[in-house]
């Protein structure tokens, strides 16, 4: 007799698993460790020194209290940076929310055909496969000073002068954001928009309720897990990037990821791994926030 | 529902269209402007239309770079990437469904590093195989250490780097497609007296085989472009996505257009094919969908 799947005569599970445990171990779990341990070490001008000490996460907020409760109270440059990653990561997110439910809703109630839906579902997905920098790049003959919009605008003479603050901007970078990640909201949240029975829907209509309402009570709250699963892939890279913020804000624009990405040019490795860790700790208490929303595993 | 549509429909056809213009709008202006005239500069007018710059990065490069070799490094790291994403998520795949100790802590693992940020996993990496570094010089025997270097490169550190993003969807996809799979295809095979490798060869991939080609083009597309895991984790020689980050502030000229036209077409080509292919495998699934009645094949 047989038991189990068909293939269990041969290899074992774990024997097929072991690869990809593998890659995890030595690229992912044994890296994270060592971020950690060494976040705890100290260092000079030359080398990582392997003593434990403190200093690393004490020098990051060197001075911040001081500068907090002085007769003029001010922000120190750290408390600063990550003001202005938490203020980014936000408005990126409640952009990319909104236009990802709407373009998600669109796809999944209004359009009727199965065959269309693939093709704007696509079509919608296409650019994700392609380069982030090219994407980014490709902002800069738009927004520039000399760009499209500044000729329009000048052409038009809604301005005198070419608005500076559309490139190597927050703006700029937001908008990149918005462009790169928007995705990540709209799938899913189209999966469990897709997985909403529509009688449900008939049902609320045929109930009395308003357009508003239905939305409200009924696909809102059902399109909670997958709110937020996107809303966890936004925060998440927009937190720690370096790469947009870069690039969009003309190298001008401190995140907590380009702080860390100086430190590590300069081969500091102990106070990048420092401000790593607390970047990590301070990303795993939104996601921990968002999850006590919903269980993750049962989307799939 | 009705034939009618509601007024919220075309609010939301009016956003979707404007969404789709300004998802690929500033592509298409790039690979406008890269045609731009030999005069010509980085922003609108074009000055004429031409092959000037292609020609120009074709045979000069870019100054300071050697933009073809770094191209033919991410090439080729890009289809070994796939290779192995695709043939280690279908491993894990299979053995997901029968299940081993420590899967759920492993799916947490994988979870976690879809959604940790990048700089944070490329630090690491690039910590450890510092630290590796140091102990093989200091510890190992003289043979091995006299003329040791680093451990870091593009088959070693980078590859690593970019399995711990590819991974993760390929095996979300394997499970996805598991999750939809009717497990009495294999238990018709199996009472047939298939070997388990026949089923995996003649029942099993051809049925999952588009949702495969899905994960290798994810798998070959993402390490085509990756730059944040791939920045601490390179040796000495880099991958073209971290040179033209590199070359945004540096490079004046629409040369830096065409180089952004020739690598988003070797994307776009890579897409096409694999959704072309996907394409034919479903119409065969199609074609093919019953031989009942027909005897041996």
């Amino acid at each position: 007799m047989h038991s189990g799947s068909a293939t269990d005569r041969t290899v074992p599970g774990w024997a097929q698993v072991l690869p990809l445990a593998v890659v995890f171990v030595v690229f992912f779990i044994v890296p994270l460790g060592l971020t950690a341990v060494v976040s705890l070490w100290n260092y000079s001008e030359y080398e990582i020194l392997p003593d434990v000490t403190a200093r690393n996460y004490l020098e990051a907020f060197e001075g911040c209290a001081d500068r907090l409760l002085s007769s003029s109270p001010a922000l120190c440059t750290t408390l600063k940076t990550y003001l202005t990653t938490l203020r980014i990561s936000a408005t990126v997110w409640l952009i990319t929310l909104i236009l990802g439910f709407a373009i998600a809703y669109f796809l999944a109630f209004h359009v009727r055909l199965l065959g269309v839906q693939i093709v704007l579902f696509l079509l919608c997905t296409i650019p994700f496969w392609t380069s982030n920098v090219i994407r980014m790049i490709s902002w800069i003959p738009l927004l520039g000073r000399n760009g499209l919009i500044n000729q329009t605008l000048v052409k038009l003479h809604i301005v005198n002068q070419p608005v500076e603050w559309l490139l190597f901007s927050d703006f700029a970078v937001i908008l990149a954001f918005v462009h790169l990640y928007t995705l990540f909201m709209i799938v899913p949240i189209f999966n469990s928009l897709m997985r909403i029975d529509r009688s449900l829907l008939e049902a609320a209509t045929d109930a009395g309720a308003s357009g508003w309402q239905t939305l409200s009570n009924v696909v809102l709250p059902l399109a909670k897990p997958g709110i937020v699963i996107g809303s966890i892939f936004v925060l998440t890279i927009v937190m720690g990037d370096f790469v947009t913020v870069g690039v969009m804000g003309g190298q001008q624009i401190a995140s907590v990821g380009k702080m860390i990405n100086t430190q590590i040019g300069a081969l500091q490795f102990p106070p990048a791994a420092a401000h790593a860790v607390i970047l990590l700790a301070t990303v795993l208490l939104i996601i921990w926030c968002l999850t006590r929303l919903v269980d993750i595993r049962k989307e799939l | 529902m009705g034939e009618r549509r509601s007024p919220s429909f075309y609010w939301l056809l009016a956003l979707f269209v404007l969404f789709v213009v300004f998802l690929y709008g500033p592509m298409l202006t790039i690979i406008i402007l890269s045609f731009q005239g030999p005069e010509g500069g980085l922003t609108f007018p074009m000055t004429g239309f031409s092959l000037h710059w292609f020609s120009k990065l074709w045979n000069d490069g870019l100054p300071n770079v050697d933009i073809w070799s770094s191209f033919g490094r991410s090439a080729r790291l890009g289809a070994i990437v796939m290779a192995l994403t695709v043939l280690l998520s279908l491993m894990a795949g299979l053995a997901y469904r029968k299940g081993f100790v420590g899967s759920n802590a492993l799916f947490y693992v994988v979870i976690a590093s879809l959604i940790m940020p990048s700089i944070v996993v490329s630090l690491g990496i690039g910590l450890e195989f510092r630290i590796f570094d140091d102990l093989i010089k200091r510890y190992a025997p003289a043979f091995i250490a006299d003329g040791y270097d680093t451990g870091m490169g593009l088959y070693t550190s980078t590859l690593g780097a970019h399995l711990t993003w590819t991974l993760p969807f390929g095996l979300l996809i394997m499970f996805a497609i598991f999750n939809r799979f009717d497990p009495r295809f294999e238990e018709a095979a199996r009472d047939l007296g298939a070997t388990p490798w026949q089923i995996l060869r003649h029942v099993l991939l051809p049925i999952i085989g588009p949702s495969v080609i899905g994960i290798g083009l994810f798998g070959f597309t993402l390490s085509w472009d990756e730059i944040a895991r791939t920045s601490q984790a390179v040796g000495y020689l880099n991958t073209l996505p971290l040179e033209l980050q590199g070359q945004t502030t540096t490079v004046t000229t629409p040369v830096i257009y065409a180089l952004g036209t020739i690598t988003t077409a070797v994307s776009l080509a890579v897409i096409f094919v694999a959704l072309a292919a996907i394409l034919m495998l479903r119409q065969r699934q199609g074609a093919h969908g019953s031989d009942a009645g027909r005897g041996m094949v």
